[in-house]
């Protein structure tokens, strides 16, 4: 009979499928190299980590050195410094992240408004390259651009009458400003992809139906296109909320001096002076520690507040 | 029809000119740093600089091709950023195509998948970092560079998304022919990854390329910097001690218009690599990001 031939094949098949697929060896000898990279260079120094709870000496190494318990910890706390450190990173960090979310905001909008597509295309060319640039070079760039007789400073002077070049780098105030600023600079072409992903995706019918209710291209912005966004802006932002304790070590490292650590020096930069330069090991792992936790409750308060409002999950 | 209003054309003119003037604000650096490297040094130290090089020379590209440590340093990066990225990007096509399994037919998919996710939230930092580096003998050699951070794990999860993109019953069907998971792999799904595969190297090229703070710890003798680190040193920090150069290399070094020559030749590669491999980002990366 044909049907029972059909189903011969199908049980067949059905066979070398499960066959093929159930081989799961390769799968975990694919895995091998990522695992093996990660539990040497993630999970081995985890271990390392009670190094903030000895007085560690490289010379006694992590297995003699004597343990102080919770010593670092409070002297952490006691470091004359540390407070205005701390605020400092929270500071620039919650600034950028603030604007880190409006500014893509507000460009992947008006980038959406075009609708000459070469035009678009090299708009976004452009705005992205910025990010994939290394702090080092961009560093060196804008120490030269902001320096006190650079060409800013004399743009400022020959345009505007400027007589006093502001000192972007070497004044406490104009270094932050300076900081967000150049942040912003260089991330918002970067940051608007996920806005322009989320734009695309907005239901067409929607528009057209505030258009026979004749809307205005501003009406239509503001009722549908950026209701339709505000579940991302949530994701992004809470997502953010991790990051409050990282203001950027690549980029204050290679802008700030001497002159502006009082305003400019953030937890980052301050471990790798006391920490590393210093010799004083303990400390530097004891304040990556607090700083590792403050992160991780603030990622999962973020977590939980995308899932509940925006209904996102990471898988 | 809101195109044909007044307003609406009114607001298109501003908008094309401020997307131009912010598409222009993101290169005018690049082109400024440029021009001064093409400058003589009179005019590039009076400031006298714009967008465009005044006394037209290639004195600046001379002083820095004939510096020996700028060219060690140059290569040095250039095989950093090869071995770099053709660890990563294998480390995570494999990582990636495994954990794109279902847990039904891969049981210890859930068991790797949070093994992963694990190290994106939570790292020794870089003291006990360094102390493994150090037991390992890793020290002044490569691998201290391009193996602490070779399991780039964000990718591999944009790569894992992207995977469990493509149909099902292209896996299936070559199962049936008898093919196993790594020709699986390697000839039904990385071709239809291309968009994904290439901003995945974009993406670690570029971090090899820029990446500059492991060198400054885990290398002891500048000889073995890479050149970010390199110009970290020479031109961001303005320490020369290191080099012990002679009063006439110093002079060089720190000229206006060869610094400007060494970070222009510093961005070189990014800047040539970008535009080929960024038009697929945003397929890239959106395909992996976004899920139904």
């Amino acid at each position: 009979m044909p049907s029972n031939d059909a189903l011969g094949q199908t049980s067949l098949e059905h066979k070398t499928k499960a066959k093929g697929m159930k081989r799961t060896w390769p799968l975990h000898l694919m895995l091998l190299p990522a695992v093996l990279i990660q539990f040497v260079f993630v999970y081995l120094p985890l271990g390392g980590l009670v190094i903030a709870f000895q007085d560690y000496k490289p010379y006694d190494g992590l297995f003699h050195s004597k343990w102080v318990g919770l010593e670092h910890f409070k002297y952490m706390f006691q470091y004359p410094d540390i407070k205005q450190v701390i605020f400092n990173t929270a500071f620039i960090a919650a600034l950028k992240i603030i604007f880190n979310i409006i500014v893509p905001f507000a460009f992947a909008l008006l980038l959406n408004e075009v609708r000459v597509n070469p035009f678009k295309r090299t708009v976004q060319t452009l705005v992205y390259l910025p990010y994939f640039i290394s702090w080092v070079f961009l560093g060196g760039i804008l120490n030269d651009m902001l320096a006190s007789d650079g060409i800013i400073n004399t743009l400022l002077h020959n345009w505007f009458g400027l007589n006093e070049p502001i000192l972007f780098l070497g004044d406490g105030n104009w270094f932050r400003f300076t900081v967000i600023l150049s942040d912003i600079w260089q991330q918002f072409g970067y940051g608007t992809i996920v806005y322009l992903a989320a734009l695309a995706g907005i239901n067409p019918a929607l528009y057209e139906a505030a258009e026979v209710d004749g809307a205005s291209r501003w009406k239509q912005t503001k009722h549908v296109t950026i209701p339709s966004l505000m579940p991302i802006v949530v994701v992004v932002g809470t997502l953010a909320l991790g990051n409050i304790l990282n203001a950027g070590f690549d980029q204050i490292f290679n802008l700030y001096n001497p002159l502006v650590y009082d305003k400019g020096d953030i937890i980052d930069t301050f471990v790798y002076r006391t920490g590393i330069l210093n010799g004083q090991y303990s400390l530097a792992t004891a304040v990556g520690i607090f700083k590792s936790i403050i992160g991780f409750v603030l990622i999962v308060v973020g977590y939980r507040i995308a899932y509940k409002v925006a209904d996102y999950k990471i898988f | 029809m809101y195109h044909k209003t007044t307003g609406y054309r009114i607001f298109t003119a501003f908008n094309y000119l401020i997307l131009l003037a912010a598409g222009l604000l993101c290169i005018i650096p690049i082109i400024h740093i440029l021009a001064i490297s093409f400058s003589a040094s009179a005019p590039a130290n009076a400031h006298l600089v714009g967008l465009w090089p005044v006394d037209w020379n290639t004195d600046s590209y001379t002083k820095t091709m004939n510096n020996p440590n700028f060219l060690r340093a140059f290569w040095i990066s250039i095989g950093r950023t090869a071995l770099g990225a053709s660890i990563t990007l294998a480390v995570i096509v494999l990582g990636g195509y495994a954990l794109s399994k279902d847990q039904r037919v891969f049981k210890s998919r859930n068991f790797y998948a949070w093994y992963f996710v694990f190290t994106m939230w939570f790292s020794g930092g870089i003291i006990p970092l360094y102390i493994v580096i150090r037991n390992l003998h890793l020290m002044n050699t490569i691998w201290s560079l391009v193996l602490p951070g070779a399991v780039a794990v964000f990718n591999m999860i944009l790569l894992m998304n992207f995977f469990r993109a493509t149909p099902k019953e292209l896996e299936e069907a070559a199962f049936i022919d008898g093919a196993g998971h790594f020709s699986i792999l390697f000839r039904v799904y990385l071709p239809l990854a291309m968009p994904a595969l290439a901003t995945m190297t974009l993406f670690t090229i570029v971090g090899n390329w820029n990446a500059w703070f492991d060198a400054l710890l885990y290398i002891n003798d500048y000889r073995n910097y890479p050149l970010a680190t390199f110009l970290q040193t020479v031109i961001v920090q303005q320490d020369f001690s290191k080099l012990n150069p002679d009063v006439n290399e110093l002079k060089n070094i720190s000229q206006r218009t060869v610094k400007a020559a060494q970070i222009f030749i510093g961005m070189l590669p990014v800047l040539l690599v970008y535009p080929f491999l960024q038009r697929f980002f945003v397929k890239g990366i959106v395909l992996g990001a976004v899920k139904e």
